[in-house]
């Protein structure tokens, strides 16, 4: 078992469903090969740096995996057939990859902990403006 | 004639070279990755790796970042990676 990381973009003329139902596909393909989705996250839509089969964004999406090596190559494929791929990246990740994984997942769980705090912050920032202004 | 005497002497101490002279005061370079203890450069970072670029999106040499040649290699292999997902360019003008 090695652990693999993915990139994808998919095409932009897709609608919100159809991108949630090729990534699904992806991963059902994964784990109907015997592997284990580690991480999953949706980039979303984003500009890319030169246009790819005449398209200037993309949605992007990435997993992470543990899996055999033969995966990748069914994995590739898969993205090969399908036509709302338009670019990917697969790769096994080495060691120090693999710790900062790891690292980056435990980060983002933290952040979206702490996205709640701020949330009400902001409420709360308004109306400490507000009353300066009356002071004055 | 007093007056005289001390325009010509501020004449003499202000001595001016075309090209000022220079100091030798070499900077050191240093790998700013073993420096910092970064041992995995990320791909999904096109900020960062833009510090590694000239303005045409080029690969910056070891010479002016002062990068060492493990991290050289990883550092191309990272804008590559970049490169191919569209997070970075191929050929540009004024990327900065």
């Amino acid at each position: 078992m090695y652990n693999y990381e993915t990139v994808f973009i998919l095409t932009p003329v897709l609608s919100e469903p159809q991108m949630k139902e090729a990534v699904e596909k992806f991963k059902t393909v994964l784990t109907d090969n015997g592997a284990t989705i580690e991480n999953e996250e949706l980039w979303g839509m984003r500009k890319l740096a030169y246009p790819i089969q005449k398209k200037t964004t993309g949605f992007y999406a990435f997993l992470e995996f543990a899996g055999e090596p033969t995966i990748v190559s069914k994995l590739e494929t898969a993205f090969r057939r399908d036509e709302k791929v338009i670019r990917f990246l697969t790769f096994r990740q080495e060691k120090y990859a693999h710790e900062y994984a790891l690292k980056r997942r435990s980060l983002k769980k933290n952040a979206a902990k702490v996205e709640e705090a701020p949330a009400e912050e902001l409420v709360e920032a308004p109306q400490a403006e507000v009353k300066e202004e009356t002071n004055e | 004639m007093q007056g005289g005497n001390t325009t010509m002497a501020q004449a003499q101490s202000e001595i001016r070279y075309l090209t000022p002279l220079s100091v030798d005061t070499k900077k050191k370079k240093y790998c700013r990755f073993k420096r910092s203890g970064i041992k995995y450069i990320d791909y999904k970072d096109p900020e960062f790796l833009k510090k590694f670029l000239n303005e045409q999106g080029k690969i910056l040499p070891r010479r002016i970042t002062g990068t060492s040649l493990k991290f050289q290699r990883r550092v191309a292999r990272a804008v590559k990676r970049a490169r191919h997902l569209a997070l970075l360019p191929y050929v540009t003008d004024l990327m900065k």
